[in-house]
């Protein structure tokens, strides 16, 4: 019996190695595997900052998956549209969970990504050689920006329809050609079915198509250069004798197993919200938004959803059109420039100097603020309040090739600090 | 013909097939972006509608809908007349010669008949709907409030006569659709000629 069993085992062994070879033979399964996953060789100090990678693709799978599932019920036109989202709240089975764990999904997404955009900004993540990989990163970013956007129009509520009809006549500030392009974009005289039905097609398949396109372009220019750390120190430097970094360790199964750990953090808090608070008190969905679009009734306050605040606080403390928005445009668009406007000869905020760090937590302060003001009502006082703090958001960036270039660095060791546990 | 290869040629004939495939592209991006256009049908149901005002009570305001937007009608009374009067200094567009509505509505009361004040209610910064808040000193909005229209995404004010205050992100006054009266109490909104 023994021998029998022995005997199976190898020769089912045998077929799956002779499965691989056959595929590696004509597809590069193993190699891929080996590259880009068991030797692709990551610095072995990385640390909680780390995780938001792994999660932001992990929120990406899961907006996938509960949006195709979403379309099986949803009808993107005026007339039906927001019934089939009550359709699917009360009487699709699990209709409700499945629309819970996109709408926190999208809310998760954005948090993740910007703790993750913030690590490196903290680690210099952005500074050469990763140009390319922080710009591809940003492009996600406004991709993700461009899907959320889109996707609030669906459910057809009133604050869908007028945070649609802002966002777009924000377009006609564009000079001669504003009025003919919002028109474009609408593809009628108002937000309407039209302009319903093609934000749908750009919520489901455009978007999400970029979106996957990027984050693979984005996962490749990372395993080209590398990961960046904490102590922002190029492991590729040092080598050991078999060509392999002394401070990489192999992706798996050490990160993934430590991703594993984030994911289940996440989904924890992740099921906390879509059980106990999926509204998260007119954060994740807002409240105006459980009414059916009235394009005769702006909602009495009119907010976009958390993500979006600081910018839309820099937009409405302009009091001129064409200048709120092309400062709320130029405040998205900084990020791209910081390889550039950041002269520091050390990457991770360990090694900078006071001045960086100074503008760094003013930097956060002011986002955090701004996001806040975005959310409140107009009043002098909030206005006044979202100047100083768009003025510092801005100093930040503005300032950045004076403050990093005259700043203290410490010096940058040749390995990684690391204590073991 | 040498055996050599003319990169010179080489050169010339890629470039060619690029730039002939980069025309090609374009011409074919046209329809796709054109498509993008209001349609036919968009088009077409921005006809004309009647409203009857013979019972819009002084001092109160309906609202209708044209081409999916609201438009207001107030009917004024003498003292909401008299709350657009001196606040000149106080405006952007006093005289409406950078706002939009028919050559009959550019003066202060920018109405064919003063009673009767038909204007679009879509705020000039971003589209949305000002709330109309007639009592004057409205502590809602500020205490030396004439009266007019508040809109509540970006804070920017309207006098009674839909001409923005100096100091609020909206560039011009509310546009003023063109309307004409049927008869005393009936007004047809989206046409200054014709039976609509």
């Amino acid at each position: 019996m023994m021998g029998s069993t022995n005997q199976t085992a190898r020769t089912e062994g045998g077929r799956i190695k002779a499965l691989v070879t056959w595929i590696d033979d004509r597809f590069p399964m193993t190699k891929l595997w080996k590259e880009q996953v068991a030797e692709y060789y990551a610095p072995k100090n990385m640390n909680f900052w780390y995780y938001f990678g792994s999660l932001a693709m992990m929120a990406l799978v899961i907006q996938i998956l509960t949006g195709i599932f979403l379309t099986m019920n949803y009808k993107p036109s005026a007339a039906e549209a927001f019934g089939s989202v009550e359709y699917i709240m009360r009487d699709v089975e699990w209709g409700w969970l499945i629309r819970y764990m996109h709408s926190t999904g999208a809310s998760a997404f954005f948090i993740v990504v910007y703790l993750h955009m913030f690590r490196s900004l903290l680690y210099g993540s952005y500074q050469k050689p990763r140009e390319l990989l922080w710009i591809f990163g940003m492009l996600i970013y406004f991709a993700l920006m461009a899907e959320g956007f889109f996707g609030y129009l669906l459910p057809w509520g009133n604050m869908s329809y007028w945070g649609a009809q802002v966002i777009v006549s924000l377009f006609g500030a564009i000079p001669y050609v504003g009025d003919s392009l919002t028109e474009w974009i609408r593809g009628d005289f108002f937000i309407s079915d039209v302009t319903l039905n093609r934000f749908f097609a750009l919520h489901v398949i455009a978007i999400p198509f970029a979106l996957v396109f990027l984050v693979i372009a984005h996962l490749m220019a990372l395993h080209e250069v590398g990961s960046n750390n904490p102590d922002g120190v190029e492991i590729k430097k040092v080598k050991g004798p078999d060509g392999i970094p002394l401070d990489g360790i192999a992706f798996h199964p050490y990160y993934t197993v430590k991703d594993m750990v984030g994911v289940g953090v996440f989904l924890l808090l992740f099921c906390g919200v879509i059980f106990f608070a999926p509204t998260m008190g007119g954060y994740f969905l807002e409240h105006a938004n459980f009414e059916p679009a009235n394009a005769l009734q702006t909602p009495p306050h009119i907010a976009p959803v958390w993500y979006y605040t600081p910018f839309y606080a820099i937009l409405r403390s302009v009091p001129n059109k064409p200048l709120g928005a092309a400062l709320m445009g130029v405040a998205v668009l900084l990020f791209v420039f910081l390889p550039w406007l950041d002269r520091s000869k050390v990457k991770s905020i360990r090694y900078r100097g006071p001045l960086f760090k100074f503008f760094i937590t003013a930097f956060a302060i002011s986002f955090l603020a701004l996001g806040y003001l975005g959310m409140q009502p107009v009043t002098p006082a909030y206005t006044m309040a979202a100047r100083v703090f768009a003025t510092v958001y801005f100093a930040f960036f503005l300032l950045m090739p004076w403050y990093t270039s005259i700043d203290k660095t410490k010096p940058v060791p040749t390995r990684v600090t690391y204590h073991a546990h | 013909m040498t055996e050599e290869v003319d990169t010179g040629r080489r050169h010339f004939l890629t470039v060619a097939t690029i730039a002939t495939g980069a025309v090609g592209a374009a011409f074919v991006a046209v329809p796709f972006l054109a498509s993008w256009k209001p349609s036919a049908r968009a088009k077409a149901m921005g006809a004309p509608v009647e409203v009857d005002v013979g019972k819009l009570e002084p001092g109160a305001m309906l609202k209708v809908e044209w081409r999916g937007k609201a438009i207001y009608v107030v009917n004024r009374t003498p003292k909401m007349l008299g709350q657009i009067d001196g606040l000149d200094s106080r405006l952007r567009d006093p005289g409406s010669d950078e706002s939009e509505q028919p050559a009959f509505a550019r003066n202060p009361a920018r109405a064919l008949k003063p009673e009767f004040f038909v204007v679009a209610g879509v705020c000039t910064h971003l589209g949305c709907a000002p709330i109309e808040k007639f009592t004057p000193g409205d502590v809602t909005v500020s205490a030396d409030w004439p009266g007019g229209f508040f809109c509540p995404c970006h804070g920017s004010k309207f006098d009674m006569s839909g001409r923005v205050f100096r100091d609020v992100p909206a560039p011009t006054n509310l546009p003023v659709p063109p309307y004409r009266f049927l008869s005393d109490t009936r007004i047809l909104i989206g046409a200054e000629t014709g039976n609509g």
